[in-house]
């Protein structure tokens, strides 16, 4: 059984802008970010999955986004070091609720930004590692180190796609999903030559973030509108379950960015 | 070229980081030097690398090392030189650098200055709140003189050969009798053309074999189309030229009959006396007494001259400086701004001139004989062409190419 960090809506909204899709002029409805939240959980918890809740706190809108409360491997979890000060305090109550949960919190130099699985994503041997809008290089060395595992820096250039779990999404086939056009070509490279098969989104199903999904073995939980990506993953034998994602769209977020697993691996080296 | 080295570290093979980087460098116009390479052995080991990345500019290297750091390139602490006095006049300290002919670079507080002037064989003295390292020939060294000593904090940056021909000095510096002169000589045109007529110097270094092959004419041309700026020699080839300008012979050979004189032997010493009679070179032009040659067209045109004396020289002539030291010095003075040096037909000038000029002045030697040829192209600047010929061949074929590339125009002033 999967566990999984989840943090309810209560206090979301689009209170600032950090990135393109953020529009406090338009602003997320709070009553739908709720059912859409609340479908999710409920999703997850018929796919079995050991749901988590840790509390949200006011002023802190984005700590919806657990994916970037850190990654855990193991026991071990290494806290985000939030690029944006508007997000900065959500790192202590993550490290806090994961200690008491008997996490060993290993943390990284301050000055190095790190966005914890929302741009560190295994598959296979190698821990894929989204640089430059959120994470720097630097952190991917240092978490390297820590885990003692292959790590591969991707550059990301599309400021849309600011986060690598908007765009890649590994399956346990040994494929992955991914929209081409978010990396540089040298990211684009390595990914090919580490990857055993790749499953490119159209550009229009990626920008509903469809690569934002939370993969669960032949269960895959998606955001809706993507009916190419939706027919190509049951070919392969997944089941997909596409929720309604509008409210969180509008914070450059969706399913994957709303969970972080518990562990995402047991240890860094499959 | 300024620079700044670089570390990257981590899973730089795998996710192409390395190669990205290398490629920004070249992008960016600038260039690289892997210093260190480390690949991890196992899957988890992470790599290193330690790169001196050099761009044209401050700005356009700062610019790509700041673009670089995006990429997790670290920049290494820069080490300061160390100094140390000089202990007496003219003597360095014991462990004192010596520079080379290359574009040369000394860290001081932290910041990279360039050494100036570019010349081999010196030493390199510091002045701390000026900011300046000068290169220092024995003679200049004082007491006490700030003086860099070691390896440490020193950065040579050696000419970097384009991988693209570009000019003849850059595809042609092998020294060959087998060479396709006529071709190499029409480039060598043009380049003359473009530093005549644009910033650039062109110093001549002459021995008096100029004036025996009866190349002297074709030198005087193009000392009057303005393709020689600066002219070195010795005592014989000004005393030949002048001969030849009195008597109509070099070294008692008649020059347009090509057979001896009669007491053609004594030509020679009469000249040096008459000019030395004159006082001076200028001096007989002024008179009348000197109205062809050589020396007299460098006279009319303002062409400065450094005759630098021998022990074997016979006068010698007013203007030659017999003080090593001083002909050096006086060389020197006038060096700066050159960039083409044609070399003919003299080793030992040629040589000392060579140990003058900084790498990036393109030179071209010509010389009869290869061994003398390669001995002076062999020296270090990556920019010379040797050729093996007669000079007067050489000097004919080089003046014929200017005329046509000049056109009437040239034509015209030869006939003047």
């Amino acid at each position: 059984m999967r566990e999984l960090l989840l943090c309810p809506p209560d206090h979301y909204g689009i209170e600032y802008e950090i990135n393109p899709w953020m529009s406090r002029a338009r602003g997320a409805e709070a009553a739908l970010a709720q059912k859409q939240w609340k479908d999710l959980h409920a999703t997850l918890s018929k796919l079995d999955c050991k749901i988590e809740l840790i509390t949200p706190q006011p002023k802190l809108p984005d700590m919806v986004f657990t994916a970037n409360a850190g990654l855990a491997v193991g026991k071990k979890f290494i806290p985000s070091n939030f690029r944006h000060k508007e997000r900065a305090d959500e790192a202590p109550h993550f490290a806090h609720w994961m200690e008491e949960h008997g996490y060993q919190v290993a943390r990284l130099p301050n000055d190095y930004y790190f966005e914890g699985e929302g741009d560190a994503l295994f598959a296979g041997d190698a821990l894929f590692c989204g640089y430059k809008f959120r994470s720097d290089i630097k952190s991917h060395r240092a978490v390297a180190e820590m885990l003692g595992c292959l790590v591969i820096s991707v550059e990301l250039v599309d400021p849309r796609f600011y986060h690598l779990d908007t765009c890649f999404c590994p399956l346990p086939d040994g494929a992955a999903v991914w929209f081409p056009a978010a990396f540089d070509e040298y990211g684009q490279r390595a990914i090919r030559e580490h990857m055993k098969e790749l499953v490119d989104v159209v550009p229009e199903e990626a920008m509903h973030f469809s690569c934002n999904a939370i993969v669960l073995e032949r269960d895959i939980v998606l955001p809706e509108g993507a009916p190419k990506l939706v027919t190509r993953l049951r070919d392969r034998g997944y089941r997909c379950h596409e929720l309604p994602m509008t409210e969180f769209l509008k914070a450059g977020g969706a399913c994957k960015c709303l969970t972080m697993f518990m562990p995402q691996r047991d240890s860094a080296m499959e | 070229m300024f620079s700044e080295t670089i570390e990257l570290r981590g899973h730089i093979i795998d996710s192409l980081i390395l190669p990205k980087v290398l490629d920004e460098i070249l992008r960016a116009g600038g260039n690289f030097k892997i210093r260190e390479i480390k690949i991890g052995e196992r899957r988890a080991d992470q790599s290193y690398a330690r790169i001196e990345v050099s761009g044209p500019t401050h700005e356009t290297l700062d610019e790509l090392v700041l673009r670089l750091r995006q990429h997790g390139a670290e920049i290494t602490e820069k080490v300061d030189v160390q100094l140390a006095p000089a202990p007496a006049d003219g003597v360095f300290p014991a462990d004192f650098y010596v520079t080379t002919n290359q574009q040369t670079f000394i860290t001081l507080d932290g910041k990279e200055i360039e050494v100036h002037p570019a010349i081999m064989d010196s030493g390199i003295t510091v002045d701390r709140e000026a900011g300046r390292a000068t290169a220092v020939k024995f003679y200049e060294v004082r007491k006490g003189m700030k003086i860099v000593a070691g390896h440490q904090g020193i950065r040579v940056a050696p000419i970097q050969r384009s991988t693209a021909r570009t000019d003849v000095f850059e595809f042609m510096s092998n020294v060959s009798v087998e060479q396709p002169k006529s071709a190499m000589i029409r480039e060598m045109a043009r380049e003359f053309k473009r530093t005549r007529d644009g910033k650039g110097k062109i110093l001549v270094v002459a021995g008096p074999a100029v004036v025996h092959t009866g190349a002297a004419e074709h030198l005087e041309g193009l000392i009057q189309w303005g393709y020689v700026d600066l002219l070195f020699a010795g005592n014989a080839l000004a005393v030949h030229d002048i001969e030849n300008a009195l008597f109509g012979t070099s070294l008692g050979v008649n020059l347009g009959r090509a057979d001896l004189a009669d007491q053609g032997h004594e030509n020679h010493m009469r000249a040096i006396n008459a000019i030395r009679e004159a006082g001076g070179i200028a001096r007989a032009v002024e008179t009348g007494l000197l109205q062809r040659g050589i020396m007299c067209s460098c006279v009319r045109h303002g062409v400065e001259f450094v005759l630098a004396g021998s022990i074997r020289d016979d006068g010698p002539l007013p203007d030659v400086i017999t003080d090593a030291i001083e002909a050096q010095k006086a060389m020197r003075e006038k060096i700066s701004g050159v960039s083409i040096a044609l070399m003919m037909g003299t080793m030992l000038h040629s040589m000392a001139v060579e140990n003058l000029l900084p790498a990036s002045v393109k030179t071209v030697c010509v010389d009869i004989n290869a061994d003398v040829v390669n001995r002076l192209t062999d020296r270090g600047t990556f920019q010379t062409v040797g050729l093996v010929t007669d000079i007067e061949a050489f000097l004919r074929e080089l003046t014929d190419c200017l005329s046509n590339l000049d056109g009437a125009t040239t034509s015209e002033r030869r006939q003047k």
